[in-house]
């Protein structure tokens, strides 16, 4: 009956979301002022907001993102999809082939054909989990953990455990490569210019377009529903009339199709891809970002939003840490110790905070005011 | 207890609430959904502080502020949702968390020897070493009660202890209620099944809105007197439905269904437009498999769905939906609802077809046709927004019967649809039933429920081991003929 105010409201619904983005500003704000250093050519005169920096950071986030949504969908599923840091090197490894034709295994083709290709191994690869996951009813985390294990030794097998790069192709590909790691302002205006529009990576504009298309599927359309409803009460959703087991599955091929997505940025990002480290431990920034932006491991909970701000927090993380020149080593336990906090804090919330007071103040004779 | 109140955020849920039981009494606690016996009990159990009042125990003031407490002042409390593992076995549970130790490790030999007495004076048949999930559900309660005891409980709260129970397991339990209280010790019986009220109870407690709603001594307990205590007011008649079959068609035809739990026996029968078929049995007759094969989420081996002169294909349980062939399932909880979804997508869930474009919802549609639903069936809730999880049961049962209204029905399947549920909303659903048969939709009615089952139905299928044992017509109602045929007598005994 009497309905808050919209932005209230919209707080309400989404307290995981607001409360990760709050996170994210005091990061930026903190390392913004943490990096001014006379001379830089930033705003405020910080390393973190250089033009240079916002385009490393948004590349990267642009590339993570892809991924992380696909697995943020499985997730939703209640379910989880470990094969993606494996799958992308041996995608990788198999769209530099085709770029190349350096090895018999693939036919050297023209660079939109090794796309096309890339992309449709990545989609039956998530067929495949999602027929073992949604129909044949195995456990989602032995079974792409079987992934992580397998994709990553036959990428290594097929390579001979060598380097593989694009260096070697005789195509032109200052196209693709335009793509994938050029900017707005390389594709719209030509090569070596400058401003704000040669600072937006393609990547994210990849990113973009796929969070509108994902925003719309699983917030507004009927599949979106059934996504939920397979993940929060799989049986229940079956006494309804739905394919759960088909619904799950599409989850996962979706999981694939985004890992290969963005594993032909990152394959020609980083140029050559080396078979045993290439995208190692994806799968777990992607769960990492996914469940800091309020994905439930229990399923049936999680949003498009939440995915992208969780995303962000790890990539400015590791930007942070990098730009204050603390060993990069440490890297991986600052953003642990984050997500920790992150999720201990929206879990025990406001009430812990205000038990813990409570507790403090006065053993709980303090006078609850609890109005009507 | 006296005196007692509670309030939960924006709730009083008890308000200056009085209880006495004395030793070797069986008190009934009875009261709609909602009217504070669950609350009340937790509290003697050490679940939930009281904001007030006092607890005396054998003249002595005691403070109950945890389970453990409860257990120390000699209070059992065997749930309506039982509380085993069952991957331990009986005697690993009712020794839980005061194994007898030898060398910091389990002795065996001990804990199997003191578990024995416990289960003769319960007279259950089990070996102490049986894994629990190997156990009936009603052997499991008993465990339970023989934990409570062997804690030494001088009370013992049961919470619904018979909801899930057939009607054999349910009369040993109320065997072994006797044998407890000429023990001295004091039972406090939560119930909504009021005919067993009635034969084991030594007093009535009612409970209405958190407060006191008075009380019935032994010999004033009638099945009357306890619906007027619980709701204050009159109910009229409880079962109104007016057979309106007589001669017609049938309309639902199922023919030769073979189910996976029986692979053995075939199941056929009928039910006219406008009839209510009562499906009886015992608990593991095979009624709730013959449901779910026929709606087609469990697998059935054989069989034909007839409804209305066409034929429907087996095992798909979206053409049976798309025929408007319904089943809301025995088990609410885990496949009627999504606890954690709102109203709205409850009810839209199986329709969601019908409010969408090209695949995207139309959630004014939705939220209209779910509004439409709430108002029918007078789903008590702040919105269609409301998560159906912090509905009472009754109201849950609704939303399930919702999402299928919305749907315009055709044969419409129960199966327990009154399990868990207050007397109100009962004859809210009876009155529904009654309804939609009014309206031409064949009714199928599976309950253990014997009172339910003779009062709502025209005609009565009762199940014996997978197969339909007999069809009683309206004239040879009666429990005996329910019970001859449920435990495997011959039909029309001759």
């Amino acid at each position: 009956m009497s309905s808050s105010p919209f932005p209230v409201q919209l707080l309400k619904n989404h307290r995981r979301e607001a409360g990760m983005l709050a996170l994210l500003f005091v990061l930026i704000i903190w390392t913004t002022i943490k990096t001014i250093e006379p001379g830089v050519d930033g705003l405020f005169g910080s390393k973190f907001l250089t033009l240079d920096n916002f385009k490393n950071v948004s590349r990267t986030i642009g590339i993570f993102g892809i991924f992380s949504i696909g697995v943020g969908i499985v997730i939703i599923t209640s379910g989880i999809d470990l094969s993606i840091g494996s799958l992308m090197a041996l995608l990788g490894i198999l769209f530099f082939y085709g770029l190349t034709g350096s090895s018999d295994l693939v036919p050297e083709m023209s660079w939109p054909l090794a796309v096309l290709m890339t992309l449709t191994l990545g989609l039956a690869i998530g067929l495949l989990h999602g027929w073992l996951v949604g129909k044949l009813k195995l456990q989602a985390f032995v079974v792409t953990l079987c992934g992580l294990l397998s994709y990553r030794g036959i990428a290594r097998f097929i390579s001979h455990d060598s380097t593989v790069g694009s260096a070697d192709a005789v195509q032109d590909i200052s196209y693709i490569k335009m793509l994938c790691t050029g900017s707005v302002g390389d594709l719209l205006q030509g090569k070596d210019g400058s401003g704000i529009l040669y600072s937006l990576p393609m990547s994210l504009v990849y990113l973009a377009i796929i969070s509108v298309v994902m925003m719309v599927v699983l917030h507004r359309s009927v599949f979106g529903r059934y996504l939920y409803a397979s993940g929060r009460n799989e049986l229940a959703t079956k006494y309804s009339g739905i394919n759960t087991g088909l619904v799950i599955a599409t989850a996962y091929a979706i999981s694939g199709l985004f890992a290969a997505t963005a594993a032909i940025p990152y394959a020609i990002y980083t140029s050559s891809v080396s078979p045993s480290t290439h995208g190692a431990f994806f799968e777990l920034y992607a769960i990492a970002g996914a469940v800091l932006g309020g994905c439930s491991l229990r399923g049936g909970e999680g949003s498009i939003l939440g995915i992208l701000i969780g995303t962000t927090i790890l990539i400015v993380l590791q930007n942070m840490v990098n730009l204050l020149g603390y060993e990069s080593s440490l890297s991986d336990a600052i953003t642990g110790g984050v997500i920790f906090f992150g999720v201990l804090g929206d879990q025990v919330g406001i009430k812990g905070v205000q038990q813990l007071f409570r507790k403090i103040t006065g053993k709980g004779a303090t006078a609850v005011g609890d109005g009507d | 207890m006296k005196g007692i109140s509670k309030a939960f955020p924006g709730v009083r849920a008890l308000a200056d609430v009085h209880l006495e039981i004395a030793k070797g009494e069986v008190l009934a606690l009875i009261g709609e959904n909602g009217a504070g016996k669950s609350t009340l009990v937790k509290i003697l159990g050490g679940v939930h502080q009281p904001d007030s009042g006092i607890i005396d125990i054998d003249g002595k003031r005691v403070t109950i502020d945890s389970v453990t407490a409860a257990d120390r002042h000699g209070i059992g409390f065997v749930h309506q949702e039982l509380n085993i593992l069952d991957n331990l076995d009986v005697a690993g549970n009712v020794f839980l968390g005061r194994e007898p130790r030898k060398f910091g490790l389990i002795n065996r030999r001990q804990i199997y020897a003191d578990t024995q007495p416990y289960l003769e004076m319960l007279g259950l048949d089990v070996d102490p070493s049986t894994p629990l999930h190997m156990l009936s559900i009603g052997q499991q309660q008993m465990v339970e009660i023989a934990k409570a005891l062997s804690k030494d409980a001088r009370i013992i709260i049961m919470d619904e202890p018979t909801s899930s129970l057939t009607l054999k397991e349910t009369e040993s339990l109320l065997r072994v209620i006797k044998g407890l209280k000429e023990r001295g010790i004091a039972i406090i019986y939560i119930s909504h099944r009021l005919g067993e009220v009635k034969e084991c109870c030594d007093r009535v407690v009612a409970l209405r809105d958190g407060e006191n709603a008075g009380g019935l001594a032994k010999e004033d307990i009638t099945h009357d007197a306890m619906v007027s205590l619980m709701v204050g007011r009159d109910l009229g008649d409880f079962y109104r439905h007016e057979e309106c079959r007589v001669g017609q068609e049938a309309y639902f035809q199922v023919k030769d269904l073979v189910t996976s739990m029986y692979p053995g026996k075939k199941i056929s029968f009928d039910v006219g437009a406008g009839e209510i078929l009562g499906f009886a049995g015992l608990v593991g007759a095979g009624r709730s498999e013959m449901a779910q094969a026929v709606f087609g989420v469990d697998r059935a081996l054989a069989g034909k769905l007839v409804l209305d002169g066409s034929e429907i294909p087996l095992n798909s349980t979206r053409s049976v939906i798309r025929n408007g062939i319904f089943l809301a399932p025995e088990d609410r909880k885990s496949s009627g609802i999504i606890l954690d979804f709102s109203i709205q997508h409850n009810i839209s869930l199986a329709s969601l077809d019908a409010f969408s474009t090209f695949g995207l919802i139309r959630h004014e549609a939705e939220r209209a046709a779910a509004d439409e639903q709430i108002n029918a069936l007078n789903v008590k809730a702040p919105s269609a927004d409301s998560i159906v999880g912090n509905l009472s049961g009754g109201n849950q049962q609704k939303v399930v019967l919702g999402k299928w209204l919305a749907m315009s029905p055709k044969v419409l399947i129960f199966d327990e649809p009154t399990r868990g549920i207050d007397v109100g909303a009962k004859r809210e659903i009876y009155n529904l039933m009654d309804a939609l048969a009014k309206k031409g939709v064949a009714i199928i009615v599976i309950s253990s429920d014997m009172e339910e089952v003779l009062g709502i139905s025209d005609r009565i299928a009762v199940m014996h081991e997978g197969a339909i044992a007999g069809m009683l017509s309206k004239e040879q109602f009666s429990e005996e003929a329910v019970m001859h045929l449920a435990v495997g007598g011959k039909a029309t005994a001759a």
